[in-house]
Protein backbone atom coordinates (compact mmCIF):
# COMPACT_ATOMS: atom_id res chain seq x y z
CA UNK A 1 0.00 0.00 0.00
CA UNK A 2 1.79 3.10 -1.22
CA UNK A 3 1.63 6.41 0.61
CA UNK A 4 -0.78 8.98 -0.83
CA UNK A 5 0.78 10.73 -3.84
CA UNK A 6 -0.09 14.09 -2.27
CA UNK A 7 -0.81 14.84 1.39
CA UNK A 8 -4.45 15.51 2.31
CA UNK A 9 -5.53 17.63 5.27
CA UNK A 10 -8.78 17.86 7.19
CA UNK A 11 -9.14 21.64 7.64
CA UNK A 12 -12.66 21.86 9.02
CA UNK A 13 -15.43 19.61 10.31
CA UNK A 14 -18.90 20.09 11.71
CA UNK A 15 -22.30 18.52 12.11
CA UNK A 16 -25.95 19.21 12.67
CA UNK A 17 -27.53 18.35 15.99
CA UNK A 18 -28.42 14.65 15.76
CA UNK A 19 -31.97 13.66 16.70
CA UNK A 20 -35.51 13.16 15.51
CA UNK A 21 -35.97 16.23 13.32
CA UNK A 22 -38.52 15.35 10.62
CA UNK A 23 -40.62 17.26 9.50
CA UNK A 24 -39.00 20.34 11.05
CA UNK A 25 -35.75 19.47 9.31
CA UNK A 26 -35.24 17.37 6.18
CA UNK A 27 -32.06 16.44 4.30
CA UNK A 28 -31.42 19.93 2.85
CA UNK A 29 -31.95 21.62 6.25
CA UNK A 30 -29.74 19.14 8.10
CA UNK A 31 -26.98 19.50 5.51
CA UNK A 32 -26.98 23.31 5.70
CA UNK A 33 -26.75 23.09 9.51
CA UNK A 34 -23.73 20.79 9.16
CA UNK A 35 -22.13 23.02 6.51
CA UNK A 36 -22.47 26.17 8.64
CA UNK A 37 -21.06 24.35 11.68
CA UNK A 38 -18.07 23.12 9.65
CA UNK A 39 -17.45 26.57 8.10
CA UNK A 40 -17.30 28.01 11.63
CA UNK A 41 -14.50 25.56 12.45
CA UNK A 42 -12.19 26.64 9.59
CA UNK A 43 -9.64 29.00 11.17
CA UNK A 44 -9.20 31.36 8.22
CA UNK A 45 -12.66 30.85 6.75
CA UNK A 46 -13.76 28.95 3.65
CA UNK A 47 -16.39 29.58 1.03
CA UNK A 48 -17.80 27.77 -1.96
CA UNK A 49 -15.37 29.49 -4.38
CA UNK A 50 -12.52 27.64 -2.67
CA UNK A 51 -14.13 24.22 -3.20
CA UNK A 52 -13.80 22.00 -6.29
CA UNK A 53 -16.36 19.28 -5.61
CA UNK A 54 -18.99 18.03 -3.17
CA UNK A 55 -18.83 14.30 -2.30
CA UNK A 56 -22.08 13.13 -0.74
CA UNK A 57 -22.49 10.00 1.39
CA UNK A 58 -26.08 8.87 1.83
CA UNK A 59 -27.53 5.41 2.30
CA UNK A 60 -31.12 5.53 1.23
CA UNK A 61 -32.85 8.85 0.67
CA UNK A 62 -34.56 6.90 -2.13
CA UNK A 63 -36.47 4.72 0.34
CA UNK A 64 -36.54 7.02 3.39
CA UNK A 65 -37.58 10.18 1.54
CA UNK A 66 -38.50 9.17 -2.03
CA UNK A 67 -35.55 11.22 -3.25
CA UNK A 68 -32.69 9.86 -5.29
CA UNK A 69 -29.87 11.84 -6.89
CA UNK A 70 -28.90 13.66 -3.72
CA UNK A 71 -25.44 14.82 -4.87
CA UNK A 72 -26.36 17.83 -7.02
CA UNK A 73 -29.13 18.82 -4.60
CA UNK A 74 -26.74 19.07 -1.65
CA UNK A 75 -24.07 20.83 -3.76
CA UNK A 76 -26.53 23.45 -4.98
CA UNK A 77 -27.65 24.33 -1.44
CA UNK A 78 -24.13 25.45 -0.52
CA UNK A 79 -23.31 27.27 -3.78
CA UNK A 80 -21.27 24.54 -5.44
CA UNK A 81 -23.27 24.24 -8.70
CA UNK A 82 -22.00 23.33 -11.39
CA UNK A 83 -19.10 21.51 -9.71
CA UNK A 84 -18.96 17.68 -9.54
CA UNK A 85 -21.32 16.24 -6.91
CA UNK A 86 -21.28 12.43 -6.83
CA UNK A 87 -23.15 10.39 -4.24
CA UNK A 88 -21.66 7.31 -2.57
CA UNK A 89 -23.55 4.39 -1.05
CA UNK A 90 -22.27 1.58 1.15
CA UNK A 91 -25.05 1.26 3.72
CA UNK A 92 -23.91 2.74 7.08
CA UNK A 93 -20.42 3.28 5.62
CA UNK A 94 -21.68 5.66 2.89
CA UNK A 95 -19.98 8.84 4.09
CA UNK A 96 -16.86 6.92 5.14
CA UNK A 97 -16.64 5.96 1.46
CA UNK A 98 -17.30 9.59 0.39
CA UNK A 99 -14.45 10.70 2.68
CA UNK A 100 -12.11 8.04 1.29
CA UNK A 101 -12.95 8.90 -2.33
CA UNK A 102 -12.35 12.58 -1.59
CA UNK A 103 -8.95 11.75 -0.08
CA UNK A 104 -8.07 9.71 -3.18
CA UNK A 105 -9.28 12.43 -5.56
CA UNK A 106 -7.17 15.09 -3.83
CA UNK A 107 -4.12 12.83 -3.58
CA UNK A 108 -4.42 12.11 -7.30
CA UNK A 109 -4.31 15.81 -8.15
CA UNK A 110 -7.75 15.93 -9.77
CA UNK A 111 -9.14 18.24 -7.06
CA UNK A 112 -7.52 20.52 -4.46
CA UNK A 113 -10.41 21.08 -2.04
CA UNK A 114 -13.49 18.93 -1.50
CA UNK A 115 -16.51 19.28 0.78
CA UNK A 116 -17.60 15.86 2.07
CA UNK A 117 -21.24 15.58 3.05
CA UNK A 118 -22.88 12.81 5.05
CA UNK A 119 -26.64 13.09 5.37
CA UNK A 120 -29.64 10.96 6.30
CA UNK A 121 -33.19 11.74 7.37
CA UNK A 122 -34.69 8.50 8.70
CA UNK A 123 -37.67 9.50 10.82
CA UNK A 124 -39.82 10.40 7.83
CA UNK A 125 -40.78 6.70 8.06
CA UNK A 126 -42.26 4.99 11.13
CA UNK A 127 -39.95 2.56 12.97
CA UNK A 128 -41.26 -0.51 11.12
CA UNK A 129 -40.54 1.22 7.80
CA UNK A 130 -37.03 2.22 8.94
CA UNK A 131 -36.35 -1.39 9.98
CA UNK A 132 -37.43 -2.60 6.57
CA UNK A 133 -35.25 -0.05 4.72
CA UNK A 134 -32.24 -0.98 6.85
CA UNK A 135 -32.88 -4.65 6.07
CA UNK A 136 -32.16 -3.94 2.39
CA UNK A 137 -28.51 -3.49 3.41
CA UNK A 138 -28.43 -7.17 4.32
CA UNK A 139 -29.06 -10.09 1.98
CA UNK A 140 -32.64 -9.88 0.69
CA UNK A 141 -32.56 -13.25 -1.08
CA UNK A 142 -31.77 -15.68 1.72
CA UNK A 143 -31.32 -13.92 5.09
CA UNK A 144 -34.39 -11.71 4.97
CA UNK A 145 -36.84 -14.53 4.07
CA UNK A 146 -35.40 -16.53 6.99
CA UNK A 147 -36.49 -13.68 9.29
CA UNK A 148 -33.27 -11.70 9.66
CA UNK A 149 -33.57 -8.13 10.92
CA UNK A 150 -30.55 -5.91 11.50
CA UNK A 151 -30.53 -6.40 15.27
CA UNK A 152 -31.13 -10.08 14.47
CA UNK A 153 -27.94 -10.34 12.40
CA UNK A 154 -25.87 -8.65 15.11
CA UNK A 155 -27.56 -10.83 17.75
CA UNK A 156 -26.52 -13.83 15.68
CA UNK A 157 -22.92 -12.58 15.54
CA UNK A 158 -23.05 -11.95 19.29
CA UNK A 159 -24.14 -15.56 19.93
CA UNK A 160 -21.06 -16.80 18.06
CA UNK A 161 -18.76 -14.41 19.99
CA UNK A 162 -20.29 -15.44 23.32
CA UNK A 163 -19.89 -19.11 22.46
CA UNK A 164 -16.29 -18.83 21.32
CA UNK A 165 -14.91 -16.34 23.84
CA UNK A 166 -17.30 -16.47 26.77
CA UNK A 167 -18.46 -12.88 26.19
CA UNK A 168 -21.38 -12.08 28.53
CA UNK A 169 -24.42 -9.83 28.38
CA UNK A 170 -22.77 -7.67 31.08
CA UNK A 171 -19.82 -7.20 28.69
CA UNK A 172 -22.26 -5.91 26.08
CA UNK A 173 -23.96 -3.63 28.61
CA UNK A 174 -20.64 -2.02 29.62
CA UNK A 175 -20.25 -0.70 26.06
CA UNK A 176 -23.64 1.04 26.16
CA UNK A 177 -23.07 2.43 29.67
CA UNK A 178 -19.69 3.89 28.64
CA UNK A 179 -20.99 5.40 25.39
CA UNK A 180 -23.92 7.08 27.15
CA UNK A 181 -21.47 8.55 29.71
CA UNK A 182 -19.71 10.16 26.74
CA UNK A 183 -22.85 11.16 24.87
CA UNK A 184 -24.17 13.10 27.87
CA UNK A 185 -21.18 15.42 27.33
CA UNK A 186 -21.94 15.99 23.66
CA UNK A 187 -24.37 18.83 22.89
CA UNK A 188 -24.84 17.43 19.37
CA UNK A 189 -25.91 13.97 20.62
CA UNK A 190 -29.43 12.59 20.34
CA UNK A 191 -29.55 11.13 23.89
CA UNK A 192 -27.57 13.29 26.29
CA UNK A 193 -28.20 11.14 29.34
CA UNK A 194 -26.25 8.43 31.09
CA UNK A 195 -27.99 5.11 31.59
CA UNK A 196 -27.88 5.74 35.36
CA UNK A 197 -29.73 9.03 34.84
CA UNK A 198 -32.33 7.26 32.72
CA UNK A 199 -32.74 4.63 35.42
CA UNK A 200 -33.22 7.29 38.12
CA UNK A 201 -35.74 9.20 36.05
CA UNK A 202 -37.68 6.02 35.38
CA UNK A 203 -37.78 5.31 39.13
CA UNK A 204 -38.93 8.89 39.81
CA UNK A 205 -41.67 8.59 37.20
CA UNK A 206 -42.96 5.32 38.69
CA UNK A 207 -42.93 6.87 42.16
CA UNK A 208 -44.89 9.87 40.92
CA UNK A 209 -47.46 7.56 39.33
CA UNK A 210 -47.79 5.73 42.65
CA UNK A 211 -46.47 2.47 41.22
CA UNK A 212 -44.01 0.02 42.76
CA UNK A 213 -40.48 1.34 42.61
CA UNK A 214 -38.15 -1.32 41.23
CA UNK A 215 -35.23 -2.30 43.38
CA UNK A 216 -32.46 -1.74 40.82
CA UNK A 217 -29.06 -1.66 42.55
CA UNK A 218 -27.20 -0.41 39.51
CA UNK A 219 -27.38 0.06 35.75
CA UNK A 220 -26.95 -3.65 35.15
CA UNK A 221 -30.11 -4.46 37.13
CA UNK A 222 -31.97 -1.79 35.15
CA UNK A 223 -30.62 -3.09 31.83
CA UNK A 224 -31.70 -6.65 32.68
CA UNK A 225 -35.23 -5.54 33.57
CA UNK A 226 -38.39 -5.27 31.50
CA UNK A 227 -37.59 -1.58 31.05
CA UNK A 228 -34.96 -2.73 28.56
CA UNK A 229 -36.88 -5.16 26.35
CA UNK A 230 -35.23 -7.91 24.32
CA UNK A 231 -35.03 -7.06 20.60
CA UNK A 232 -32.94 -9.93 19.23
CA UNK A 233 -31.27 -12.18 21.79
CA UNK A 234 -28.83 -11.38 23.33
CA UNK A 235 -29.39 -7.76 22.23
CA UNK A 236 -31.84 -5.63 24.16
CA UNK A 237 -33.08 -2.14 23.32
CA UNK A 238 -30.06 -0.48 24.97
CA UNK A 239 -27.68 -2.61 22.90
CA UNK A 240 -29.01 -0.97 19.73
CA UNK A 241 -28.07 2.37 18.18
CA UNK A 242 -30.71 4.99 17.51
CA UNK A 243 -32.91 6.01 14.61
CA UNK A 244 -31.67 9.49 13.79
CA UNK A 245 -31.81 12.43 11.40
CA UNK A 246 -28.55 14.29 10.92
CA UNK A 247 -25.75 15.50 8.71
CA UNK A 248 -22.01 16.08 8.91
CA UNK A 249 -19.60 18.13 6.79
CA UNK A 250 -15.84 17.84 6.29
CA UNK A 251 -13.48 20.11 4.38
CA UNK A 252 -10.43 18.41 2.87
CA UNK A 253 -7.54 20.22 1.19
CA UNK A 254 -4.31 19.28 -0.59
CA UNK A 255 -1.04 20.03 1.25
CA UNK A 256 -0.16 23.02 -0.95
CA UNK A 257 -3.47 24.81 -0.27
CA UNK A 258 -4.25 23.62 3.30
CA UNK A 259 -2.22 26.49 4.81
CA UNK A 260 -4.68 28.95 3.29
CA UNK A 261 -7.35 27.62 5.65
CA UNK A 262 -5.45 26.81 8.82
CA UNK A 263 -2.01 26.74 10.43
CA UNK A 264 -2.85 23.47 12.18
CA UNK A 265 -4.08 20.97 9.58
CA UNK A 266 -4.89 17.40 10.55
CA UNK A 267 -3.36 15.04 8.02
CA UNK A 268 -5.21 11.96 6.81
CA UNK A 269 -2.27 9.59 6.48
CA UNK A 270 -4.06 6.29 6.03
CA UNK A 271 -7.21 5.16 4.25
CA UNK A 272 -8.48 1.63 3.74
CA UNK A 273 -11.63 -0.08 2.58
CA UNK A 274 -12.63 -3.74 2.71
CA UNK A 275 -15.59 -5.87 1.71
CA UNK A 276 -17.19 -9.17 2.71
CA UNK A 277 -19.97 -11.46 1.55
CA UNK A 278 -23.30 -9.78 2.24
CA UNK A 279 -24.77 -12.86 3.93
CA UNK A 280 -23.36 -14.06 7.24
CA UNK A 281 -23.69 -17.65 6.00
CA UNK A 282 -21.17 -16.93 3.23
CA UNK A 283 -18.45 -15.87 5.70
CA UNK A 284 -15.75 -18.04 7.23
CA UNK A 285 -15.78 -16.33 10.62
CA UNK A 286 -18.82 -15.09 12.55
CA UNK A 287 -16.81 -13.59 15.43
CA UNK A 288 -14.93 -10.98 13.39
CA UNK A 289 -15.41 -8.79 10.30
CA UNK A 290 -12.99 -9.54 7.49
CA UNK A 291 -13.88 -6.19 5.86
CA UNK A 292 -12.70 -4.38 9.02
CA UNK A 293 -9.47 -6.33 9.23
CA UNK A 294 -8.73 -5.61 5.57
CA UNK A 295 -9.58 -1.89 5.80
CA UNK A 296 -7.42 -1.57 8.92
CA UNK A 297 -4.53 -3.47 7.32
CA UNK A 298 -4.50 -1.04 4.38
CA UNK A 299 -4.75 2.08 6.55
CA UNK A 300 -2.00 0.94 8.94
CA UNK A 301 0.28 0.04 6.06
CA UNK A 302 -0.28 3.35 4.29
CA UNK A 303 0.37 5.41 7.42
CA UNK A 304 3.19 3.24 8.71
CA UNK A 305 1.48 3.19 12.11
CA UNK A 306 0.60 0.24 14.31
CA UNK A 307 -2.43 -0.33 16.56
CA UNK A 308 -0.41 0.71 19.65
CA UNK A 309 0.24 4.14 18.06
CA UNK A 310 -3.46 5.03 17.91
CA UNK A 311 -4.50 7.17 20.89
CA UNK A 312 -8.26 7.50 20.37
CA UNK A 313 -10.72 5.91 17.98
CA UNK A 314 -14.32 6.35 16.91
CA UNK A 315 -15.63 2.86 16.12
CA UNK A 316 -18.90 1.80 14.54
CA UNK A 317 -21.02 0.73 17.53
CA UNK A 318 -24.30 0.19 15.69
CA UNK A 319 -24.82 -2.53 18.31
CA UNK A 320 -22.80 -3.05 21.50
CA UNK A 321 -21.29 -6.29 20.16
CA UNK A 322 -19.99 -4.36 17.12
CA UNK A 323 -17.76 -2.17 19.34
CA UNK A 324 -16.26 -5.25 21.01
CA UNK A 325 -15.55 -6.91 17.66
CA UNK A 326 -14.15 -3.65 16.20
CA UNK A 327 -11.61 -3.32 19.02
CA UNK A 328 -10.34 -6.78 18.10
CA UNK A 329 -10.50 -6.34 14.32
CA UNK A 330 -8.55 -3.07 14.51
CA UNK A 331 -5.78 -4.87 16.37
CA UNK A 332 -6.11 -2.98 19.67
CA UNK A 333 -6.77 -6.22 21.54
CA UNK A 334 -6.37 -9.90 20.80
CA UNK A 335 -9.46 -11.83 19.78
CA UNK A 336 -11.68 -12.40 22.78
CA UNK A 337 -9.67 -10.00 24.97
CA UNK A 338 -11.45 -6.67 24.33
CA UNK A 339 -14.12 -7.30 26.97
CA UNK A 340 -11.48 -7.53 29.70
CA UNK A 341 -10.00 -4.18 28.64
CA UNK A 342 -13.47 -2.62 28.59
CA UNK A 343 -14.14 -3.99 32.08
CA UNK A 344 -10.86 -2.44 33.26
CA UNK A 345 -11.98 0.95 31.97
CA UNK A 346 -9.31 1.20 29.28
CA UNK A 347 -11.80 2.46 26.68
CA UNK A 348 -13.40 5.12 28.90
CA UNK A 349 -12.71 8.82 28.36
CA UNK A 350 -10.02 8.74 31.06
CA UNK A 351 -8.67 5.34 30.00
CA UNK A 352 -5.55 4.54 27.99
CA UNK A 353 -7.52 4.15 24.73
CA UNK A 354 -10.67 6.30 24.76
CA UNK A 355 -13.23 4.83 22.35
CA UNK A 356 -16.26 6.72 21.05
CA UNK A 357 -15.78 9.90 23.08
CA UNK A 358 -18.64 11.33 20.98
CA UNK A 359 -21.10 8.94 22.60
CA UNK A 360 -20.98 6.63 19.62
CA UNK A 361 -23.91 5.59 17.51
CA UNK A 362 -25.55 4.38 20.71
CA UNK A 363 -25.90 7.79 22.34
CA UNK A 364 -24.93 10.39 19.73
CA UNK A 365 -27.26 8.71 17.22
CA UNK A 366 -26.90 6.94 13.89
CA UNK A 367 -28.23 8.75 10.81
CA UNK A 368 -26.71 5.95 8.75
CA UNK A 369 -25.33 7.86 5.76
CA UNK A 370 -23.96 10.66 7.97
CA UNK A 371 -22.20 8.44 10.50
CA UNK A 372 -18.83 8.01 8.74
CA UNK A 373 -18.36 11.76 8.33
CA UNK A 374 -19.57 12.37 11.90
CA UNK A 375 -16.86 10.01 13.18
CA UNK A 376 -14.29 12.37 11.61
CA UNK A 377 -15.99 15.40 13.21
CA UNK A 378 -15.32 13.98 16.70
CA UNK A 379 -11.71 13.15 15.84
CA UNK A 380 -11.22 16.70 14.48
CA UNK A 381 -12.52 18.15 17.76
CA UNK A 382 -10.46 15.87 19.98
CA UNK A 383 -7.27 16.54 18.00
CA UNK A 384 -7.90 20.29 18.11
CA UNK A 385 -8.76 20.14 21.81
CA UNK A 386 -12.20 21.70 21.26
CA UNK A 387 -14.55 18.86 22.29
CA UNK A 388 -17.46 20.36 24.22
CA UNK A 389 -18.41 20.06 27.91
CA UNK A 390 -16.40 17.48 29.83
CA UNK A 391 -15.65 15.31 26.82
CA UNK A 392 -12.16 16.43 25.83
CA UNK A 393 -9.55 13.75 26.57
CA UNK A 394 -6.85 14.83 28.98
CA UNK A 395 -3.86 14.30 26.69
CA UNK A 396 -2.72 15.80 23.40
CA UNK A 397 -4.08 13.62 20.59
CA UNK A 398 -1.45 13.22 17.88
CA UNK A 399 -2.75 10.06 16.19
CA UNK A 400 -6.33 8.89 15.85
CA UNK A 401 -8.56 6.54 13.86
CA UNK A 402 -12.11 6.19 12.58
CA UNK A 403 -13.83 2.88 11.78
CA UNK A 404 -17.04 2.94 9.74
CA UNK A 405 -18.86 -0.34 9.09
CA UNK A 406 -21.61 -0.87 6.51
CA UNK A 407 -24.58 -3.19 6.98
CA UNK A 408 -23.74 -6.38 8.83
CA UNK A 409 -20.09 -5.94 7.90
CA UNK A 410 -20.22 -6.12 4.09
CA UNK A 411 -18.25 -2.85 3.84
CA UNK A 412 -15.73 -1.21 6.13
CA UNK A 413 -13.76 2.03 5.82
CA UNK A 414 -10.90 2.96 8.16
CA UNK A 415 -9.01 6.27 8.32
CA UNK A 416 -5.95 7.37 10.27
CA UNK A 417 -5.38 11.00 11.28
CA UNK A 418 -2.14 12.66 12.40
CA UNK A 419 -1.16 16.16 13.47
CA UNK B 1 -33.09 -39.56 -22.16
CA UNK B 2 -31.23 -37.83 -19.39
CA UNK B 3 -32.96 -35.21 -17.28
CA UNK B 4 -32.40 -31.63 -18.42
CA UNK B 5 -29.94 -30.03 -16.01
CA UNK B 6 -31.40 -26.95 -14.38
CA UNK B 7 -29.34 -23.81 -14.81
CA UNK B 8 -27.38 -22.86 -11.67
CA UNK B 9 -29.57 -19.87 -10.82
CA UNK B 10 -31.22 -18.63 -7.65
CA UNK B 11 -34.62 -19.47 -9.10
CA UNK B 12 -33.58 -23.09 -9.73
CA UNK B 13 -32.34 -23.33 -6.12
CA UNK B 14 -35.58 -21.85 -4.80
CA UNK B 15 -37.63 -24.19 -6.99
CA UNK B 16 -35.84 -27.13 -5.39
CA UNK B 17 -36.66 -25.67 -1.95
CA UNK B 18 -40.32 -25.38 -2.99
CA UNK B 19 -40.08 -29.10 -3.82
CA UNK B 20 -38.51 -29.70 -0.40
CA UNK B 21 -35.04 -30.50 -1.61
CA UNK B 22 -31.94 -28.74 -0.30
CA UNK B 23 -29.63 -28.68 -3.30
CA UNK B 24 -26.25 -27.12 -3.88
CA UNK B 25 -23.73 -26.91 -6.70
CA UNK B 26 -20.44 -28.78 -6.63
CA UNK B 27 -17.46 -27.70 -8.71
CA UNK B 28 -16.43 -30.56 -10.97
CA UNK B 29 -12.90 -29.13 -11.10
CA UNK B 30 -12.05 -28.58 -7.42
CA UNK B 31 -14.92 -30.20 -5.52
CA UNK B 32 -15.99 -27.03 -3.64
CA UNK B 33 -19.69 -27.12 -2.70
CA UNK B 34 -21.97 -24.07 -2.70
CA UNK B 35 -25.28 -23.71 -0.87
CA UNK B 36 -27.14 -21.53 -1.83
CA UNK B 37 -26.20 -22.44 -5.38
CA UNK B 38 -23.53 -20.63 -7.39
CA UNK B 39 -22.70 -20.98 -11.05
CA UNK B 40 -19.14 -19.65 -10.75
CA UNK B 41 -16.66 -21.38 -8.48
CA UNK B 42 -14.74 -18.59 -6.75
CA UNK B 43 -12.05 -21.04 -5.58
CA UNK B 44 -10.89 -21.98 -9.08
CA UNK B 45 -12.75 -19.43 -11.27
CA UNK B 46 -14.49 -22.00 -13.45
CA UNK B 47 -18.19 -22.49 -14.19
CA UNK B 48 -18.24 -26.28 -14.30
CA UNK B 49 -20.87 -27.25 -11.76
CA UNK B 50 -23.10 -30.21 -10.97
CA UNK B 51 -26.13 -30.33 -8.68
CA UNK B 52 -25.74 -32.24 -5.41
CA UNK B 53 -28.38 -32.87 -2.76
CA UNK B 54 -27.49 -32.03 0.83
CA UNK B 55 -28.20 -34.47 3.65
CA UNK B 56 -29.97 -31.68 5.52
CA UNK B 57 -27.92 -32.41 8.63
CA UNK B 58 -25.77 -29.84 10.34
CA UNK B 59 -25.03 -27.80 13.46
CA UNK B 60 -26.04 -24.37 14.70
CA UNK B 61 -23.18 -21.97 13.89
CA UNK B 62 -24.94 -18.92 15.37
CA UNK B 63 -28.49 -17.88 16.22
CA UNK B 64 -30.74 -15.22 17.66
CA UNK B 65 -34.27 -15.07 19.00
CA UNK B 66 -36.14 -12.13 17.48
CA UNK B 67 -38.98 -10.29 19.22
CA UNK B 68 -39.24 -7.40 16.74
CA UNK B 69 -39.55 -9.25 13.45
CA UNK B 70 -39.81 -8.64 9.74
CA UNK B 71 -43.28 -7.89 8.27
CA UNK B 72 -43.55 -11.49 6.95
CA UNK B 73 -42.88 -12.98 10.39
CA UNK B 74 -45.17 -10.48 12.10
CA UNK B 75 -47.89 -11.58 9.67
CA UNK B 76 -47.18 -15.18 10.68
CA UNK B 77 -48.03 -14.20 14.27
CA UNK B 78 -44.54 -13.73 15.73
CA UNK B 79 -43.78 -10.81 18.02
CA UNK B 80 -43.05 -9.64 21.54
CA UNK B 81 -44.85 -12.57 23.16
CA UNK B 82 -43.90 -15.14 20.54
CA UNK B 83 -40.31 -14.69 19.34
CA UNK B 84 -38.81 -16.70 16.50
CA UNK B 85 -35.32 -18.03 16.03
CA UNK B 86 -33.14 -17.03 13.07
CA UNK B 87 -30.07 -19.21 12.66
CA UNK B 88 -26.98 -19.79 10.56
CA UNK B 89 -26.48 -23.52 10.10
CA UNK B 90 -23.23 -25.22 9.16
CA UNK B 91 -24.20 -28.19 7.00
CA UNK B 92 -22.31 -31.46 7.40
CA UNK B 93 -21.16 -31.01 3.78
CA UNK B 94 -19.40 -27.75 4.74
CA UNK B 95 -21.40 -24.76 3.48
CA UNK B 96 -23.47 -22.55 5.78
CA UNK B 97 -27.09 -21.48 5.17
CA UNK B 98 -29.62 -19.20 6.86
CA UNK B 99 -32.94 -20.52 8.10
CA UNK B 100 -35.57 -20.33 10.79
CA UNK B 101 -34.87 -22.74 13.65
CA UNK B 102 -38.07 -24.34 14.98
CA UNK B 103 -38.80 -26.87 17.69
CA UNK B 104 -36.80 -24.88 20.25
CA UNK B 105 -37.93 -22.67 23.14
CA UNK B 106 -37.52 -19.27 21.51
CA UNK B 107 -38.59 -17.44 24.67
CA UNK B 108 -35.72 -19.12 26.55
CA UNK B 109 -32.85 -18.56 24.11
CA UNK B 110 -30.33 -19.55 26.81
CA UNK B 111 -31.53 -23.12 26.22
CA UNK B 112 -30.50 -22.98 22.54
CA UNK B 113 -26.82 -23.45 21.87
CA UNK B 114 -24.19 -23.04 19.20
CA UNK B 115 -23.04 -26.46 17.92
CA UNK B 116 -26.46 -28.02 18.60
CA UNK B 117 -27.13 -30.73 15.95
CA UNK B 118 -30.04 -29.94 13.64
CA UNK B 119 -31.78 -31.36 10.60
CA UNK B 120 -33.62 -29.67 7.76
CA UNK B 121 -37.32 -28.95 8.09
CA UNK B 122 -39.15 -27.32 5.19
CA UNK B 123 -41.60 -24.77 6.56
CA UNK B 124 -44.94 -24.29 4.83
CA UNK B 125 -46.95 -21.07 5.10
CA UNK B 126 -50.34 -20.46 3.49
CA UNK B 127 -50.40 -17.04 1.84
CA UNK B 128 -53.45 -15.95 -0.15
CA UNK B 129 -54.39 -19.53 -0.96
CA UNK B 130 -50.89 -20.52 -2.02
CA UNK B 131 -48.38 -22.58 -0.07
CA UNK B 132 -44.99 -21.01 0.39
CA UNK B 133 -42.07 -23.24 1.39
CA UNK B 134 -39.06 -21.88 3.27
CA UNK B 135 -35.85 -23.54 4.36
CA UNK B 136 -35.87 -24.21 8.10
CA UNK B 137 -34.22 -26.46 10.67
CA UNK B 138 -35.16 -28.31 13.86
CA UNK B 139 -33.14 -30.09 16.54
CA UNK B 140 -31.87 -33.45 15.24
Amino acid sequence: MAKLARKVALVGAGMSKFGRHFPNKRNPDLWIDAWLDAVSKVDNGINSKDIDACYVGNYSSDLFNHQGHLGPQMANLVGLTPKPAPRFEGACASSGIALRQAVIAIASGVHDVIAVSGVECMTELPTTGVTDVLATASDSLFEYPAGATFPGLYGTLASAHMHKYGTTIEDLMRVGIKNHENGRENPYAQMQQSIKEMMESKKARLEKEGKDIPDWKDEFDFLKSRSNPMIAYPLRLFDCSLITDGAACLFLAADNVAKKFTDTPIWITGTGQGSAALSLHDRDDLTSFIASREAARQAYQMSGLKPKDIQICEVHDCFTIAEIVALEDLGFYERGKAVEAIKNGETKRDGVLPINTSGGLKSKGHPVGATGAAHAVEIFKQMRGIAERNRQVKFDVEKAMTHNLGGSGGTCVVHIYEK
Amino acid sequence: MSEIVKDFTIESYLEYIRNKKLMGSKCKDCGETYVPVRKLCTKCNTANMEWVEMSGKGKVAAFTSITVGTPFFVEKGYGRNKPYCFSVIKLDEGPMVSGQLVGVDESKPETISVDMPVKVKFLETEIKGETRVDLGFEPA
